[in-house]
């Protein structure tokens, strides 16, 4: 009977079934999404903060001290320590290896070119290098997004050059024209733009580099773009203190120290750390969005939840006159509570389940709306979302269960309630 | 005459009539009218406390960029140094919206004839601009120097006082702490302007700022500053002022996307909870219609019912919506977000708008209904 009650309830009163359970799809999709939306936006604004730059830079460990003002290099080129290129692959061996987005060699020098002395810099702009089976494309272009060249970037095995658009403005130099460095000819591909200090710079293959510093092989340093976790009381902690389990969740937590450690570990004589105005301040401007973006999710899912507890209250408070009627036939205040939770039961799964679907989809094309790259939910997500839909169309309902209850059916009957 | 004054008397029953039905209808049925009005109120609150966050978030997000440090350099040109002057000149342009450091750069020698990056500087200053820099202790006396975490290890591992030489001259410093920043700043020493000038008579070289606002504030000032100083050269950042607009905007879009969503919920929310409310008061409009109000009037008096409800909803929810707004902007950035007058208008006519079309459904079938038909329960 109870069953029979419910089903014909279905049967018989489609559209306002379907208005109530469309109401509960739109409020459980628009709480899907925020929530798929606020557990990942943390890792979608992380790596925007990527275009700030390398937050990392590895050292050699028995260095001397720099002796540079504005990008400018005072010291003789053969003093200092060097790294090994060839142990640059092996970045992408580390336990984070997923979170390291680029990484660039950097060997500077000083050169004449034409009449002039200034730097030049040895990278990779986009060099493919492979780590056991792994393929991978690194260099500037993944860790500097905000260098501008006008004309093409040079082929990071070529010979070809480029300037800073100061240089090139104070040499009368053009893409596509020819440099003197050093007494020989390069060809320049392009003029290079950073509001930096490289705008005075030659910017060379590290090959080219390293053939005119006469050390083939050789890096002076290395800058990382890692994706961190902002720093915490327990990232502070020295490694070689923490007992093992804690040295464990520490090397295996994604912070900027965790990820230093481990270059250091990677690449032999090497001192890696974090580059502060990069890495501390990301970690600030990051809780602070993830923090804004949760308390709005908080604000969307009690937006979500009036909007269907609205929705089951007026539905079960238009039902009033049946509920007369049920009651002059012998029926229960328990028995009729029953059978409206049932019905907001399965209104609620239904409703879930469709408001899941549509919610997922919502969150996925935000986030290639807004990141280029989808917001995935995660099915563990289903059976929250689900819990979520059930409790609040059950809130929803419960006060105007509680006032169809207390209907006294004559005046129900009548009309007058 | 007489008988326009009568008409007249008739237009005034009728208004008197009108407005007191209206108010009857709020009062008598309150229970209902009550949960109507809360769904407003709701959707206002939801809608100004998103409209006012997003307005007030973005300034408050800039702050938190700044801490990147400087936006902007002032460089003097090739072999020059800054005239005294710029940095008053820099200063009385930002007028307070932004910090303004200069730095002077000079390469010493160590008692070992090792060479050494000294820069001068607005210490207090460098301390709001570079909030990043890691520093043991700050000098306070004069001839007190910052040592760069790398430096001191070679050239005063154990913090005594050292003697360092430029162009012969001597100076001898005791170290006040250290600076551990993992760039540059890591192998140089840091003195008080004052300290360096007196010893190495090099004046600065560049002033670094950081200027506070929007974009277009930030290329404002940068034009201010290279029209009233022809002299140097004024440079933006690009490193720091291009990934903020990217991040910015980003953000900017998430919370926008999160905004719609809730306004739509809150806006339906309205329109089911209203609709419900007039359809459910079917049997008072089909006496009037029966004691003889026609059709114009009935949808006059619900529209009026509905745009008074919006309105009154709306100035609630104002109220509540900048208050909650407040709070999440204190419990986030530590610091409440001001109230934007000028999201009151579109709340207002937002929810005006949303009560009025959620009587039109109502009025359109109320119209093709006969009164007796209602009444009789059908």
């Amino acid at each position: 009977m109870f069953v029979r009650l419910v089903y014909e309830s279905f049967r018989r009163q489609k559209r306002r079934k379907l208005l109530a359970g469309a109401a509960i799809a739109f409020g459980v999709s628009v709480a899907t999404a925020m929530i798929g939306v606020a557990t990942d936006v943390g890792d979608k604004i992380n790596r925007e903060l990527r275009t700030y730059g390398a937050n990392l830079v590895v050292n050699p460990q028995e260095d001397s001290l720099d002796v540079e003002i504005a990008g400018v290099n005072l010291k003789p080129p053969s003093d200092g320590a060097y790294l090994s290129e060839a142990d640059l692959p092996k970045i992408k061996g580390m336990f984070w290896r997923n979170n390291i987005v680029g990484f660039a060699p950097v060997l500077p020098l000083n050169v004449g070119v034409g009449k002039t002395k200034t730097a030049l810099v040895g990278t990779y702009f986009s060099k493919p290098l492979h780590f056991g089976t792994e393929n991978f494309v690194t260099g500037v272009r993944a860790t500097y997004p905000w260098w501008k060249v006008q004309g093409s970037w040079p082929d990071d095995d070529s010979r070809d050059v480029l300037i800073g658009e100061r240089l090139a403005a104070s040499l009368g130099q053009k893409a596509g024209g020819e440099v003197t460095i050093n007494g020989q000819p390069f060809r320049v591909t392009g003029i290079l733009s950073t509001g930096g200090p490289e705008d005075n710079e030659v910017i060379a293959p590290l090959g080219l580099a390293q053939e005119i510093v006469g050390k083939p092989g050789v890096v002076r340093r290395v800058y990382v773009s890692a994706v961190t976790k902002p720093e915490d009381a327990f990232a502070r902690r020295d490694p070689k203190t923490l007992s093992p389990e804690m040295y464990d969740r520490w090397y295996c937590s994604p912070y900027a120290q965790a990820i230093a450690y481990q270059l250091q570990e990677a690449i032999p004589h090497s001192h890696a750390e974090q580059i502060r105005q990069v890495a501390q301040t990301e970690g600030i401007v990051l809780s602070r969005i993830e923090g804004l973006m949760l308390l709005v999710t908080l604000a969307s899912l009690f937006a979500s939840a009036l909007a269907v507890s609205a929705a089951m209250a007026t539905t079960i408070f238009e039902r009033r006159r049946e509920v007369g009627l049920m009651k002059a036939l012998g029926a229960g205040g328990l028995s009729i509570a029953s059978l409206f939770f049932a019905e907001s039961a399965l209104l609620a799964l239904l409703g879930g389940a469709a408001g899941f679907a549509g919610g997922s989809l919502l969150a996925y094309q935000a986030g290639r709306w807004i990141f280029d790259s989808p917001i995935t939910i995660q099915p563990v997500l289903f059976p929250l979302v689900f819990c979520i839909a059930v409790v609040v169309t059950f809130a929803g309902s419960v006060a105007a269960i509680r006032r169809a209850v207390r209907f006294d059916p004559v005046y129900a009957l009548r009309g007058e309630a | 005459m007489s008988a326009s004054a009568s008409t007249r008397r008739a237009g005034a029953q009728h208004t008197s009539m009108f407005f007191r039905m209206l108010i009857r209808a709020a009062i008598l049925r309150r229970g209902r009218a009550a949960t109507a009005l809360m769904a407003v109120v709701v959707a206002a609150t939801a809608t100004t406390a998103m409209l006012n966050l997003f307005v007030d978030v973005q300034s408050k997000l800039r702050k938190e960029f700044r801490n990147y440090g400087a936006n902007v350099v002032v460089l003097a040109k090739e072999g020059q140094s800054i005239a005294p002057d710029v940095l008053a000149k820099t200063k009385s342009i930002l007028a307070g919206h932004g910090v303004a450091v200069p730095f002077a750069y000079v390469v010493a020698r160590t008692s070992n004839a090792e060479p050494l990056v000294v820069a001068g500087t607005d210490l207090d200053q460098v301390r709001k601009l570079d909030s990043w820099w890691s520093v043991t202790a700050w000098p306070k006396e004069p001839h007190a120097a910052l040592l760069g975490v790398r430096a001191a290890a070679a050239i005063s591992p154990q913090g005594r006082p050292f003697n360092l030489y430029f162009h012969g001259r001597p100076i001898s410093l005791t170290p006040s702490g250290t600076v551990h920043t993992g760039a540059g700043e890591d192998s140089r020493i840091y003195l008080s302007l004052e300290d360096f000038e007196t010893w190495t008579a090099v004046p600065p070289s560049t002033i670094e700022i950081a200027v506070s606002g929007s974009p277009h504030e930030v290329d404002a000032t940068i034009a201010k500053l290279q029209q009233a100083l022809p002299e140097i050269e004024v440079r933006p950042v690009r490193q720091i002022m291009e990934a903020e607009s990217r991040v910015l905007g980003k953000t900017r879009a998430t919370l926008s996307a999160a905004s719609v969503l809730i306004i739509v919920t809150a806006a339906l929310c309205v329109l089911a909870t209203l609709t419900g409310w007039i359809l459910d008061r079917r049997r008072d409009f089909a006496i009037m219609k029966a004691l003889g109000a026609s059709q114009q009037f009935i949808g006059g008096f619900l529209a009026a019912e509905a745009a008074a409800l919006g309105a009154v909803g709306a100035l609630i929810g104002f109220g509540l919506g900048i208050s909650i707004s407040a709070w999440i902007a204190k419990a986030n950035f530590g610091a409440p977000a001001v109230p934007r007058l000028e999201v009151f208008p579109v709340v207002l006519i937002g929810c005006v708008i949303v009560a009025l079309m959620s009587a039109i459904v109502p009025i359109s079938l109320l119209r093709q209904v006969q009164p007796a038909m209602i009444l009789k329960g059908e």
